[in-house]
């Protein structure tokens, strides 16, 4: 049974519609990650989720139960907000035991429970503290805290780590993960961040404009993106994407991508899109990662379709660990991931190939892969 | 656009002040002048209610008292004629806490109770009604006084029907009680106004906590919202407190006689047709009326100043 079922949910304020029609389910332990630009609904999703808006139409269930008329209080959920909200008046120890005592959970099984979860989080030393003595990872943990106490059949994130800085920011995403590890809880999660979506998820749904655009695990996602939103969205940097035409004479489909001041590269059509909807002079959107366009020595050894070519080199972004390397091609620029210790020289002519294996093919007019 | 403006015209103020001695001469003559000119009223009241009577009438008021003298004091309170009863103002003062304190803190609490509701549990028409409790701000005392006095009338006519009935009238028609619902009614305005603006910017998501924690509507008002009012409950007791406390219009209107409040049993003790006019005791009756007012800001007027910044920095 799943631990939470969203059916056909419809959110309306007045005549604008915020969600429209969203179908999720989350089988229990699973680790649910709502991704999404902003004003995308991905907030108002969970809001609902939790009880604290309504919907218009649709059903959630929890647990298998219904619970579109309950009280927030009664759906057996917690929530971690992206400004903590922890009770200023409250000492971190009050403020993990308040859902506690609002039950009327007796005073020496609320203190235990406290400290249970004090251990977990090693937040036992700052118990008697007031919020505002705390720093930014220490509400974090408080806040955690206050969820994990309930013991709760489904945990909602909302954007739980954008007010923490970048390094922090790495530690609590491993600290949550190995929370969701060690624990098995089930969790939605909100982000508008790709890579705590992609990092922390066993499962992704892609949101825009109060639209599902794709749910899947997150190499689903990644490698096989239904649209080019969700290519374009999932992934830093971002997916090449460039315009091309197919080209078929008698044979197989091949992608002609044009250049200029070049001769045009010429690939076959990737194995991933369906031959059959290739008809020759169709406009296409060719989807390739920065990690699929190499240099030919290193690129993957086992890829079965590999198409190399010559472009003068534009940009050289060195990072650390890769070199990012921008090229010209079908009058947009293509960004190849190339190892850091690769000699490249702006302006000059370098080999590159692409790994045909993991591009993708795009119908331009419906946005769908093909 | 009108905040950018802002920072720079405020930018080149901050620089460090250097006048010179003549600009520093003038500033502080002045300030002296205005002090002295506040400050005279209250230390001629001062010094009259410390000189007997033969002194006030025979010499100058700016002298220092020859005679010392607390008697003024003690008669103001305990025997000085108000109308037709002589046992000093001791009674009114009472009168008047009676009237304030309850008054005070229903109108606060429902002013926070408004404000709670204005801001956090929104309904549809909550800028209507918002607006028409801005508006009771702004209507004159003296426009309502003939609509109140019916409805006066009509309460102390119940009062009437269950001293008949029950023989107690439950507070109706009690003229203390009166007042009190009068300032109640008149200061909702005011009291609603300052809690929606102070709980407009109170962060919403901890609402949000608490109602997933299980709180119910009143215990999140009483657990997280009040105890995190404190400048703006502050702000409205002083506001409300000086208000109720000095009103006269009300006090001389709705209560006659023995529970007039110290306002009022203050004029008639000025106002005296018979006998010798006792400015010693006339000042000294002043200054009782005057001192929980100015205890009350001398307690909490810092908080007044920085809770009504608060409200005046957000936008």
């Amino acid at each position: 049974m799943a631990a939470l079922e969203i059916s056909e949910l419809r959110k309306r304020f007045g005549s604008l519609e915020i969600l429209k029609g969203i179908d999720i389910s989350l089988e229990k332990g699973g680790f649910l990650v709502l991704v999404g630009p902003s004003g995308c609904g991905k907030s108002t999703l969970l809001n609902t989720i939790a009880g604290l808006e309504s919907v218009s139409s649709g059903e959630i269930r929890i647990g298998g139960q219904r619970v579109n008329e309950l009280h927030p209080s009664k759906r057996d959920i917690a929530m971690v907000f992206q400004s903590y909200a922890l009770y200023p008046n409250m000492s971190v120890a009050e403020n993990i035991a308040f859902g506690m005592e609002m039950r009327g959970v007796p005073r020496a099984e609320r203190e235990k429970a406290v400290a249970g979860v004090a251990k977990t989080l090693q937040i036992e030393h700052l118990l008697a503290r007031r919020p505002s003595q705390l720093s930014g990872g220490q509400r974090q943990r408080v806040a955690m805290g206050r969820a994990l106490v309930r013991q709760p059949r489904v945990f909602l994130f909302d954007e739980p780590l954008s007010n923490l800085d970048a390094k922090l920011r790495v530690d609590m995403r491993v600290e949550i993960k190995r929370l969701h590890q060690q624990t098995g809880t089930t969790i939605v999660y909100v982000t508008h961040d790709q890579i705590e979506a992609m990092t922390l998820a066993t499962k992704i749904a892609v949101l825009k404009d109060g639209e599902l655009q794709q749910v899947g695990s997150p190499s689903e996602i990644y490698n096989s993106p239904s649209n080019l939103f969700v290519a374009d969205f999932m992934g830093s940097p971002a997916m090449n994407l460039l315009e091309g035409k197919v080209a078929r004479d008698g044979g197989s489909p091949k992608i002609v991508l044009e250049r200029k001041d070049h001769s045009p590269i010429v690939l076959p059509a990737p194995a991933s899109a369906d031959a059959s909807k290739l008809a020759d002079g169709t406009s296409v959107i060719f989807g390739i990662r920065p990690e699929a366009v190499n240099d030919p020595d290193s690129v993957d050894r086992n890829a079965r379709s590999v198409a190399a070519f010559e472009s003068d080199v534009e940009i050289v972004e060195p990072a650390g660990s890769d070199t990012f390397v921008v090229i010209h091609v079908a009058g947009k620029e293509l960004t190849a991931r190339m190892r850091a210790d690769t000699v490249v020289g702006v302006g000059q002519k370098h080999k590159f190939a692409f790994n045909l294996d993991k591009a993708l093919l795009f119908d331009p007019s419906t946005t769908r892969r093909i | 656009m009108t905040a950018a403006a802002d920072v720079l015209a405020a930018a080149p103020s901050r620089e460090p002040a250097r006048h010179s001695m003549t600009t520093r001469v003038v500033i502080y003559a002045l300030l002296v002048f205005f002090a002295i000119v506040y400050l005279l009223p209250l230390i001629v009241m001062v010094m009259t209610s410390l000189k007997p009577l033969d002194e006030v009438t025979g010499g100058n008021m700016f002298y220092f008292p020859h005679d010392l003298t607390f008697e003024p004091w003690t008669k103001a309170w305990g025997t000085t004629c108000v109308g037709l009863t002589c046992e000093g103002i001791k009674v009114y003062v009472w009168n008047s806490v009676k009237m304030v304190v309850p008054a005070v803190l229903i109108s606060t609490l429902l002013g926070a109770l408004n404000g709670y509701v204005l801001t956090k549990w929104r309904f549809p028409g909550h800028k209507l009604v918002f607006g028409m409790m801005l508006f009771a701000c702004f209507i004159p005392f003296q426009s309502v006084l003939i609509p109140m006095a019916t409805i006066l009338g009509r309460l102390g006519e119940i009062g009437q029907a269950l001293t008949d009935a029950t023989g107690y009238s439950f507070g109706f028609g009690n003229p203390t009680v009166n007042l009190v619902l009068v300032h109640v009614v008149y200061g909702l305005g005011f009291t609603t106004l300052f809690f929606r603006n102070y709980y407009e910017t109170f962060p919403t998501e901890l609402i949000k906590a608490a109602q997933i924690d299980g709180a119910s509507f009143f215990q999140i008002f009483r657990r997280i919202l009040l105890p995190n009012s404190a400048p703006i409950f502050i702000v409205t007791v002083i506001y409300q407190f000086t208000n109720i406390w000095n009103d006269f219009l009300f006090g001389s209107t709705f209560a006659a006689g023995d529970s007039s409040p110290m306002t009022v049993a203050l004029y008639n003790i000025v106002n005296t047709s018979t006998g010798v006019i006792e400015y010693n005791v006339n000042m000294a009756a002043a200054i009782i009326a005057a001192v929980p007012t100015l205890i009350v800001y001398i307690l909490a007027g810092r908080y007044f100043v920085r809770g009504l910044m608060a409200g005046a920095v957000k936008g």
